[in-house]
């Protein structure tokens, strides 16, 4: 599993860098390094990584029926994105987090009732926002992976991020679907039939 | 506002003090984020509550857009057999 294995060098890494630890820091957004997840050599990393993985899950076909395949698919694409972060999104760690926990899980044959590990959402301590407010933000941290604890500045960058890698992720996977269905359909113009 | 190190379930390492306008900085970001916000005419100001409930709402909906390209992907990837005539069309076209 490539994709473990470097999870846990990110894990290391980011330890290191104390990146866990990090509150809200006043970063210049200009000497952050983000993923640019609107450029197109990300998104074709993305795709080409995808369909490694894609490859993968269909040498198994023991998982035949179409639930775990929707799964296997979901997960990984999840996967890879994450993996696309780099270690410097905590929605992405999270993402990546639960997958271990479940793979371990099953692998050790011992199955938990709740292997995500979330606990009740708490109430994020803002006093100064309204309970509209306080009531929205608790909403968007329970879509946004990983993020139910952090401070309200924390949530609206990962929130940030997290949009626009689902962006990518839903181009990507778009045009993939239009690959895989489409080379009778010439609408490059110019495709090649070998 | 306690300005000692909040060891309780919210952020473990900064301690200052989050001015509103920093705020509202990252929240007009994430409103040039949002294309229901985006997409407007008008150039007022939206209220916080608003950008945070497109904001739930354009997550969740592009959560579905995923599930239903990855269905799609897994019925089109168990019907056909040619797995490996695809995954050449489709290096040959990433690779443009």
């Amino acid at each position: 599993m490539a994709s473990l294995i470097s999870y846990l060098k990110f894990e290391e890494e980011s330890k290191r860098k104390k990146l866990w630890k990090t509150g809200y820091e006043l970063r210049d957004p200009n000497s952050r390094s983000e993923t640019s997840w609107r450029s197109e050599s990300e998104q074709r990393i993305y795709s080409t990584k995808l369909v490694d993985a894609l490859r993968l899950v269909r040498r198994n076909p023991s998982t035949a029926d179409k639930v775990s395949s929707f799964r296997e698919i979901r997960e990984a694409a999840d996967r890879v994105l994450a993996v696309a972060a780099k270690g410097r999104t905590r929605w992405s760690r999270a993402i990546l987090a639960s997958q271990l926990r479940l793979r371990l899980a099953n692998n050790m044959k011992h199955k938990r009732a709740k292997v995500t590990g979330c606990s009740r959402p708490k109430r994020l301590e803002k006093k100064r926002f309204s309970p509209t407010l306080q009531r929205k933000a608790g909403l968007l941290s329970r879509l946004v992976p990983g993020c139910r604890k952090v401070s309200f500045p924390n949530l609206l960058e990962e929130a940030t991020d997290y949009i626009a890698a689902l962006e990518m992720q839903v181009r990507a996977m778009t045009a993939l679907t239009e690959l895989v269905t489409g080379p009778p359909v010439d609408r490059l113009g110019s495709t090649s039939n070998s | 506002m306690s300005s000692r190190r909040s060891r309780s379930r919210q952020q473990t390492g900064s301690s200052r003090n989050i001015t509103d306008e920093q705020i509202a900085d990252l929240v007009s970001k994430l409103q040039q984020l949002i294309p229901e916000i985006r997409n407007r005419p008008s150039d007022t100001q939206v209220s916080a509550s608003k950008v945070l409930q497109e904001t739930c709402n354009y997550i969740r909906s592009l959560h579905r857009e995923v599930d239903d390209l990855s269905d799609r992907l897994s019925d089109l990837l168990a019907t056909t057999d040619t797995d490996s005539a695809q995954a050449a069309i489709i290096r040959s076209l990433l690779s443009q």
